[in-house]
């Protein structure tokens, strides 16, 4: 966890500049901003690890942003690409569960047939990281 | 009886705080809960002047609550919303858990027509426009009892808005009036409960059990159209009624099948509303009021002392009478709502547009949902007041007691007797005798038939109605005894023997000279005196009407 609080304070001292600035960018600046990586590692429970994390998630949202050059004006959005499928509708009736021995194996911590989670103020989430760096040696 | 400063007059209701110099209201202590209660005339600060105006002095300023109300409801189905595990109260822990709800990857949801139908039919019931096409979401978020980190539910389109639920206060000075009031219903929507967290503070863990994730949810948004507890506790009481009656939800509160979270806010009339707060929590229906009404009050105060309003969440504590601020989240919960990818637009069709040729396990028909509907709480209401002929509050308080309404109904079946008898004898004495033990109508040891039998002999005038209330008691107290057994075995017949009743009379008269000289001189109260001697003489087996009829004649009067 150290090295983002580092390289966190780093971009806090880069001068104040609060963002990086995408290098392929036509349409001005899409700066993604040390509030919204911390916003969205809290949410998502994901770390961005480094700085060249986010510079690949502007890359990514750069790529995407080519979307926009197609005209949809007046076009209905899908909701799905599902959307003309049926919806199947099951039947009222009970056809599963009664597993719980199995469905208990996949926890570390169970407590008789309880699942165990640590309380919310303590609890420790180890968080998914989202990009590792390259490997050096190739 | 102390006036209380905090007045209000439901309906439209205003609160009107009085600023009277520097007193901090926030030295209260712990209320009472019974804020709401000027009515009865208690209370909460009780140390301050006596305000009897009923109009706003001047410096006083007057508030208007308005309430909204976001009501949980588990729909009454075999199986889970999107998956084929049972829905059941009480089970061992994590015994009713399939793989889908245990989150394991690969599985995928399988919507419940039976929810869909649910949700149709109460859609239908509050008045709703059904939406034809609706679609399904993800609200994402972090709980140890929501293990897919996202619950399904349905945020851009839900299955039905617009609607309208139509319920009833008391109001009036003893509260014997009923006013109509409607809550406008913003949407209904399907979405999936989460399972249950119990927290062990001894050993620093919380358990989780999943038998409830991924049980249906009926998500009911009514408008801020309510203005204090009461208001929104009658509301709730009769979309319960309604979702029993459709038998969509037995929102039993205390089962946890009906949750309600309220949004509330307060103003100065004619100004914009107030920055509202949700309280969570409400899951009682005694202190749903109470709550509402605190928080009213407590806005009230911080305002009225020059505070702010913070759009929080709070919570209420039962054992406090107060709500506490819940959550510590460094600004709004962002939920991230995407589209549902696993599950396409949900369809319904009407006689219409049916199509054809399809399997009808498939398609969900609104029209013949519609009229299957079973009969709605207001209806039957009008039906029991036109009918019978009895006041609206007596079929509100026939319809609020399980099986009251059945019973009732089975007296009227067997008994000769008029039907406003049977009213007040169901709602004052049988209720009252259940009140007392604390009996639901389904332990009452007096059947319907055993009730009929004694209102018949009451009818054919076999027995005093205070004979009657005697049988009535001896009925409870023993079982398997009919009233007319009863009635032999205490000699409770009224006297039948009209010679015997005469001979009783005269003997009487002769016996007691100085009060018949009493009544010829035109004492109107010594008559009631020679009654109550043959009554006590007939072993109260004579009916006192029939006695002064008897005496009079022969006093020659």
């Amino acid at each position: 966890m150290w090295t983002r609080r580092v390289w966190l304070g780093l971009r806090a001292s880069a001068g104040g500049r609060r963002g990086f600035p995408s290098k392929a960018d036509p349409q001005g600046s899409r700066r993604v901003t040390a509030e919204l990586i911390e916003h969205l590692e809290r949410l998502a429970l994901v770390d961005f690890g480094s700085q060249e994390a986010v510079a690949r998630l502007e890359k990514a949202i750069a790529f995407a942003d080519r979307l926009r050059a197609v005209d949809t004006d007046g076009v209905e959005p899908m909701e799905s690409v599902l959307e003309d499928r049926c919806l199947y509708l099951r039947s009222d009736n009970v056809v599963e569960g009664n597993c719980a021995e199995e469905l208990l194996q996949n926890s570390h911590h169970v407590v008789e047939e309880y699942f165990v989670a640590p309380p919310e103020k303590h609890m420790e989430i180890t968080p998914f990281c989202l990009w590792t760096p390259p490997s050096k040696h190739r | 009886m102390a006036t209380p400063v905090l007045r209000w007059c439901c309906p439209g209701r205003r609160w009107v705080f009085a600023g009277i110099g520097g007193v901090s209201r926030h030295g209260r202590g712990v209320p009472t809960g019974s804020t709401s209660s000027g009515k009865r005339g208690q209370s909460s600060v009780a140390q301050q002047p006596l305000i009897t105006a009923q109009k706003p002095r001047k410096g006083e300023r007057e508030w208007a609550a308005v309430v909204g109300l976001e009501i949980h409801a588990q729909i009454a189905s075999n199986s889970k919303l999107f998956s084929g595990s049972q829905v059941d109260f009480a089970a061992p822990p994590n015994s009713l858990v399939s793989f889908f709800d245990a989150s394991l990857p690969g599985t995928l949801p399988v919507l419940n027509r039976r929810c869909v139908e649910a949700a149709v039919m109460t859609g239908l019931a509050l008045d709703c426009h059904i939406n034809r096409r609706s679609l399904f979401d993800r609200k994402h978020y972090f709980y140890a009892d929501l293990p897919a980190g996202y619950q399904i539910t349905q945020q851009r389109l839900p299955i039905a808005v617009n609607g309208s639920l139509v319920y009833s206060v008391c109001v009036g000075k003893r509260r014997s009036q009923m006013v109509t009031k409607t809550a406008g219903v913003k949407q209904i929507q399907l979405e999936q409960d989460s399972g249950k967290s119990l927290h062990d503070s001894l050993r620093s863990q919380t358990l989780i059990d999943l038998n409830r994730a991924g049980v249906g949810l009926l998500e009911v948004v009514l408008e801020p159209d309510m203005s204090c507890g009461e208001e929104a506790a009658a509301a709730i009481r009769e979309l319960q009624l309604i979702l029993q009656a459709l038998g969509t939800s037995q929102a039993n509160m205390a089962e946890g099948q009906l949750r309600v979270d309220a949004n509330i806010s307060v103003h100065n009339p004619g100004e914009p509303l107030g920055v509202r707060t949700e309280v969570k929590n409400l899951n009682s229906a005694r202190f749903l009021a109470k709550a509402i009404d605190y928080e009213i009050q407590r806005q009230i105060n911080e305002l009225e002392n020059g505070g702010k309003i913070l759009n929080e969440t709070r919570s209420f504590d039962y054992k406090l009478g107060c709500t506490v601020p819940m959550r510590d989240k460094e600004g709004k919960q962002d939920y991230r709502f995407m589209p549902e990818p696993n599950l396409p637009p949900l369809l319904l069709y009407d006689s219409e547009s049916l199509p054809t040729g399809t399997d009808p396990q498939q398609v969900i028909n609104i029209d013949q949902l519609r009229e299957q509907l079973p009969e709605l709480p207001r209806v039957t209401r009008e039906k029991l007041v036109q009918q019978y002929g009895m006041l609206p509050e007596h079929s509100f308080a026939l319809l609020n007691e399980v099986g009251l309404l059945e019973f009732f109904q089975n007296v009227i079946k067997e008994t000769r007797a008029e039907p406003k008898k049977v009213t007040s004898w169901v709602l004052n004495t049988f209720l009252g005798f259940l009140k007392q033990q604390n009996l639901a109508v389904s332990e009452s040891p007096v059947t319907p038939s055993a009730l009929a039998e004694l209102l018949d002999l009451l009818d054919r005038k076999a027995i005093s109605s205070s004979a009657a209330k005697q049988v009535f008691q001896e009925l409870w107290r023993s079982k398997g005894k009919t009233p007319a057994q009863i009635v032999a075995e205490k000699k409770l017949e009224l006297m039948q023997d009209a010679e015997a009743l005469e001979q009783l009379c005269r003997s009487t008269l002769e016996a007691h000279p100085q009060v018949v000289t009493d009544v010829k001189k035109g004492n109107p109260r010594a008559i009631n005196k020679l009654i109550g001697l043959v009554r006590r003489a007939t072993l109260g087996r004579a009916d006192p009407t029939v006695i002064k009829e008897v005496l009079e004649r022969q006093l020659s009067l």
